[in-house]
């Protein structure tokens, strides 16, 4: 009876999946995208439940309450700024339970033909999301390294246990029955997967993570192709293509190809050219700050992943609220790699209660950098640095930047002089018109909106 | 090739632009929440970690394999659901906060 009600579950839950991304499209609807998503997804999993092929609830409904007595903390009690992680380790979550259920598969029927090459595909690409999140997961968290590691050969040895890797899939494509094949075939998946991640650095990451998201869903899928399950086939095209769209958006607001980001190992070569320069930069007091904030009618801020570490968000807020009173106009310039995924910085200043109406992207805001009387930069470095537009030698050469330095002043509150993630020496920091405020994002906003604060009572 | 793969190969093709078409149409703001989101929605392989483990004459590496996934799925959707609604909660306008 159920039986036959089913496809048309199904045909909901997808419509439900569809709708969800549909009104991701605006703040407005995205909650009521959310909810539909909810219940496309409680659809499909009672729907399953239901099949008649399905006798045995028990180790279901186990995993569903561990599953969930996993999930719910994972997504409560993780700060904000720790989103990249969740995400990248969500990612290897689904990734595993594709690949082990290709590989259950694989076991219990020796599927042939196009089946079989669906299997293939859905036990690779989820094995190896699963150890690349996992490694994702652990250079966003800092348990790993975060710097590129790159040795000599690199490429060559990655695309050759890739190529392994598939030569074995298609062996097994030709004949299934080969089946000590198939551990060899999970091992070199996994250590893709790892070896995929080990030279990529943080700036990169934003592209990382949306790709293995992409990947993900391709993997679930080619899921869809093995049990003929046209809701998989659906659901994970959709996230295959999304994942798919924001990692072109990631590197074409880089400059950089797919293969670049992948192959590129970034950070490498300029770090002898960096430490060659020694210039001279003019800093500032937060007093000193606050007074040309205070005497200032238009204040651009840009923030970048430094805001993240620093957990300065609600200081930001603050001082947004401060130069608000006074009567002064406040945008935020969001560069689309600013952080470590898409959206990264947005996320944050919402948490903080900055209105998303005053976050702007980088071709809007662009044009205003000439009538800010302050540009504000926040923990940002590569996506301020002019060089980028005119230094064919740079390694970011061609990357679009956010046009800070064309700011009557530019502040960029900074720790130190190093230079920044890639390693690249900044030219903002040398111009006539930059002040360097140095110390620590949160505690050096919070004294500019302390003095900001006094100065107002002195009124 | 049967009838149900050029089926599905349809279906993926059509898929497949229907959501280059709608991403395309999220703003940058929200590709937090809309990766999110997605990735939830990719733990649809929740389906057929159900079906694994569910059946009647499962093996017990099956079950194992399928237990795990199950558990990994529902984590998955859990916690992808969860959080994509925190942080959507948090987008508000001028106005309209508080």
């Amino acid at each position: 009876m159920i039986e036959s009600w089913l496809p048309l579950v199904y045909l909901l839950s997808a419509a439900g999946f569809i709708l969800a991304i549909k009104w991701m499209n605006s703040p407005a609807t995205a909650r009521r995208g959310v909810i539909v998503g909810e219940i496309g997804m409680l659809l499909a999993v009672v729907g399953t439940l239901l099949r008649a092929e399905v006798v045995s609830y028990q180790w279901i409904l186990i995993a569903f309450v561990l599953g969930s007595a996993a999930g719910i903390p994972l997504a409560y009690l993780m700060p904000m700024t720790a989103v990249p992680q969740r995400t990248a380790f969500s990612h290897a979550c689904g990734a595993l339970a594709a690949a082990l259920i290709g590989t259950a598969e694989y076991y219990q029927e020796t599927p042939h033909g196009f089946i079989m090459g669906a299997l293939i595909a859905e036990t690779l690409l989820g094995f190896l999301t699963f150890t690349a999140s996992l490694m994702a997961f652990g250079k966003l968290q800092e348990i790993l390294p975060t710097r590129p590691i790159t040795y000599k050969g690199q490429n060559i040895v990655n695309l050759s246990v890739l190529a392994i890797a598939i030569g074995l899939g298609v062996a097994l494509v030709v004949s299934p029955e080969q089946s000590w094949l198939f551990p060899i075939f999970i091992a070199l998946s996994l250590i893709f997967g790892v070896a995929l991640i080990v030279p990529i650095g943080g700036a990169d990451m934003p592209t990382v993570i949306a790709l293995l998201n992409s990947y993900a869903g391709l993997s679930a899928c080619a899921m869809g192709f093995v049990l003929n399950n046209r809701l998989l086939i659906i659901a994970g095209a959709l996230d295959g293509s999304s994942g798919f769209i924001l990692s072109i958006i990631m590197c074409r607001a880089m400059n950089r190809s797919f293969t670049n980001v992948l192959f590129g190992a970034f950070g490498q070569l300029q770090v002898s050219a960096a430490a060659a320069t020694q210039k001279s930069v003019r800093s500032a007091s937060p007093e000193e700050a606050a007074a040309i904030l205070d005497s200032s009618s238009k204040v651009i801020i840009v923030p970048g992943y430094g805001m993240a570490v620093a957990q300065a968000q609600h200081k930001v807020r603050e001082l947004y609220d401060a130069l608000i009173k006074r009567g002064i106009e406040v945008q935020f310039a969001i560069h689309p790699v600013a952080g470590r995924m898409p959206g990264h910085m947005n996320v944050l200043l919402a948490e903080a209660d900055v209105p998303y109406d005053k976050l702007s992207e980088m071709d809007d805001i662009n044009g205003d950098f000439p009538a800010a009387d302050v540009a504000l930069v926040i923990g940002a470095n590569d996506t301020v640095n002019p060089a980028a537009k005119h230094d064919k030698g740079s390694p970011i050469a061609g990357m679009p930047i956010l046009d800070a330095y064309r700011a009557r002043t530019v502040m960029v509150i900074k720790r130190s002089m190093n230079p920044g993630f890639a390693g690249i020496d900044n030219e903002l920091y040398y111009m006539d018109n930059t002040l360097m405020l140095f110390g620590d994002a949160k505690a050096f906003v919070a004294s500019i909106v302390k003095e900001l604060g006094s100065n107002s009572d002195g009124h | 090739m049967t009838i149900d793969m050029e089926f599905g190969l349809y279906v993926f093709m059509l898929a497949a632009f229907l959501g280059f078409e709608l991403i395309r149409r999220v703003s940058p703001l929200l590709h937090t929440p809309l990766m999110s989101l997605t990735n939830a929605i990719s733990a649809i392989a929740v389906v057929g970690a159900i079906i694994l483990t569910g059946a009647k004459e499962a093996s017990t590496l099956t079950r194992v394999l399928g237990f795990i996934a199950v558990l990994a799925s529902t984590t998955n959707v859990v916690s992808g659901y969860l959080i994509t609604d925190r942080m959507l909660k948090m987008f508000k306008k001028r106005g309209s906060s508080k």
